[in-house]
């Protein structure tokens, strides 16, 4: 079956192995770095700019209203983007093994 | 009071009382109905992998919301503020992280445990042996504050209840639960717990709201004013508001970032607030990291990848677990907010009798306006509660026994042990746990819920998050290398958080030495700072040393961790394994 061996060689091949792990790698620290930013900017900036932080928005100071409800929303549009771009990574890679 | 031998339902609430007794009584039940239908040994570890996406996300995320999420949190908001705030953002993001770098690839390589994946991945049963303490060293860390939660709500329901009864007897009872169900009927309980301790929280929140002003409009009030009676909400357009009493830290420092929990050390050692600042700021990055690591080495998290039928449903299922736990996150925060407006008296007790208990106790000052509808939902809240560290400890008490009777007897003392010796094992194993559990969580009443859970994160983040994280993405591990910065990360974590609960609960001395080195009393309060690229340069360094020992087959193994399920891999993989390894 020379079709069959030809998929093990794409698969078995380095190429393919190096290939597949940094196209993941690549997309998570992508969406890592989104969350990242913000995860480690909000106390970067608590620390240089308090005053602007402590603003109240009905009610809230600033950096309450981002930590305490923002923050939410925010990372379920990060997971949200992860799940749908690795979903049609894996279908590429799954198609391009199989050629 | 009196010697009646039940002198300790004076002051009981029956409202509350009754809402608690049902849920105990539910969890129970289904335990014991489960009992009947899960027999195989395959039943008890890993459910059947036969569950759908729906009741999986529900069930992943009632396990994971423990009594720090549903009490602690709460408590701890009230307790310092701001800062807090860090605990359920970082829980969420944690497990976006998961997520990102290490679920898939460990569904792909179809461990069942940490401990499985660290054979399979170095095959070396001797690696496994070394994995698996730390399931119960973490398990352990991660026992304590569940069980303060149920020392605490039983407290609450009956306030003659020394805090250790209340302990010993939650304790008892989710053991004899686990002993007779197993994980079949827990996923199906920890599904239904996630949407009870929804319910129980969003429920009081709403009410209490609605009748005593919202989110913002509460924290607006927290601008620094001195209070010596209550305001009065007909005067101005703000929420009515009781003054502060006991230990509670002033509006400016409490509403703003580096307030109580992050300058405890600075402000101890008599620095002014400018001095403490960059103390407060690497406190809070170190927090940040122990929790956004810890939540990928959660020994009782991982193991639920595997309940789906595939690596689609998986992240289907991820992604609703994000969604399920964000939701519920927003809500503990209000509850310390008006707690701190509201309910004032918890500062100045401690222990069980203190902030950790708001959650239950503020809903009953609605019975000034309504009757007994504060009881009713105190009730309800308390029933959140007992799903809360009922859930979780369940959860964990699985994954140790299943360490103890899969692991170190069926693999290490007997191998040759029958299915039904191993199930008795189960059993066993489990009563133990659960009576170290109890024991261990009977001293720890002075400690924050909250902050002992960020204490079992942080033994995560130094053991298992650099072997996970680094063994699927860098093929130039070795055992040895793996081994060394698990062990050595996880126990330097583990030392520096014995060293604070010692000294925190009054056992060892330290006060003085801790004054005079405010800077060792952080990076030992929270050491995920240097101790997880600690744990990594180790794995590096000594695997390049040993760079001779990489597994023959790693390109295979790191083709079977990234590689789409749909090539089917992972069943080539086993049969050369087998062939290879002549068993």
């Amino acid at each position: 079956m020379p079709h069959s061996s030809d998929r093990n060689d794409t698969i078995h091949s380095e190429a393919f192995l190096a290939s597949l792990m940094r196209r993941q790698l690549r997309l998570s620290i992508a969406c890592a770095a989104a969350f990242l930013v913000a995860l480690l900017g909000l106390p970067l900036a608590n620390y240089f700019a308090p005053s602007l932080m402590a603003t109240r928005v009905a009610g809230f100071t600033l950096t309450w209203l981002i930590l305490g409800v923002l923050f939410f929303p925010y990372v379920w549009l990060i997971s949200g983007v992860f799940i749908k771009r690795s979903l049609k990574l894996e279908a590429d890679e799954a198609g391009e093994a199989g050629r | 009071m009196n010697t009646l031998p039940l002198a300790f339902l004076g002051g009981v609430d029956p409202w509350v009382f009754t809402f608690s007794l049902v849920t105990v009584a539910f969890t129970i039940w289904m335990g014991f109905r489960s009992a009947r239908t899960s027999k195989t040994t395959s039943d008890f570890f890993v459910a059947g992998r036969s569950v759908s996406v729906g009741w999986n996300a529900s069930a992943i995320s009632g396990e994971y919301l423990s009594a720090a999420s549903f009490m602690g949190i709460a408590g701890m908001v009230m307790a310092v503020g701001y800062d807090a705030l860090w605990y359920p953002v970082c829980y969420a993001c944690g497990y976006l992280f998961l997520l990102l770098f290490i679920a898939g690839p460990l569904r792909r390589f179809g461990a069942y445990t940490i401990p499985d994946f660290a054979e399979g991945r170095y095959d070396s049963p001797i690696f496994r042996k070394i994995a698996v303490c730390f399931v119960l060293f973490i398990g352990f860390f991660y026992t304590m504050p569940q069980m303060k939660g149920a020392g605490t709500t039983l407290a609450y329901i009956f306030p003659g209840l020394p805090y250790w009864v209340g302990v010993a007897v939650v304790g008892a009872v989710i053991t004899l639960n686990v002993v007779l169900g197993g994980m079949k009927g827990i996923t199906l309980v920890q599904a239904m717990q996630y949407w009870m301790k929804l319910f129980a929280i969003t429920v009081p929140v709403f009410v209490l709201m609605a009748v005593f002003g919202g989110y913002g409009s509460n924290l607006g009030t927290n601008d620094g004013r001195v209070l010596t009676a209550p305001t009065a909400a007909a005067t101005e357009q703000m929420v009515a508001r009781q003054p502060l009493v006991g230990k509670a830290p002033p509006d400016a420092k409490w509403v703003s970032p580096f307030g109580a929990l992050t300058t405890k050390a600075a402000t101890a050692a008599g620095l002014t607030p400018e001095q403490s600042k960059p103390y407060s700021l690497l406190y809070t990055y170190s927090l940040i990291i122990a929790l956004v690591c810890g939540t990928a080495g959660l020994p009782h998290i991982l193991v639920r990848f595997y309940t789906n039928p595939d690596g689609v449903a998986a992240k289907r299922t991820t992604m609703w677990v994000m969604i399920l736990i964000g939701v519920f996150y927003v809500f503990p925060p209000i509850l310390g907010v008006l707690g701190r407006n509201f309910l004032p008296e918890l500062y100045a007790a401690t222990g069980a009798k203190g902030t950790d208990k708001i959650v239950l106790e503020l809903p009953r000052i609605l019975n000034q306006h309504f009757g007994v509808w504060g009881s009713v939902l105190s009730g309800v809240a308390c029933a959140g509660a007992f799903a809360a560290f009922m859930s979780t400890f369940s959860g964990l008490l699985v994954s140790m026994t299943g360490a103890i009777a899969h692991d170190v007897y069926g693999r290490m003392l007997r191998p040759d042990a029958t299915p039904e010796q191993r199930m008795r094992m189960f059993k066993f194993a489990a009563i133990g746990v659960g009576g170290v559990a109890v024991l261990l969580g009977s001293q720890v009443e002075q400690l924050q819920i909250n902050f002992m859970v960020g204490q079992a994160f942080a033994i995560a983040a130094a053991s298992y998050f650099p072997l996970l994280f680094m063994s699927v993405w860098w093929r130039g591990m070795t055992m040895k290398g793996a081994a060394s910065g698990m062990l050595i990360g996880g126990l330097a974590a583990l030392s520096c958080m014995t060293i604070i609960n010692l000294s925190d609960l009054k056992m060892i001395d330290l006060k003085t030495f801790w004054v005079g080195h405010p800077l060792l009393r952080i990076l030992c309060e929270q050491p995920a700072i240097w101790s997880v690229p600690f744990a990594i340069m180790l794995m590096i360094v000594i695997s390049k040393i040993t760079s001779k020992d990489i597994p023959k087959d790693i390109r295979m193994k790191m083709l079977v961790l990234h590689a789409p399920e749909a090539l089917g891999l992972k069943n080539e993989y086993i049969q050369e394994h087998q062939a290879g390894a002549g068993h």
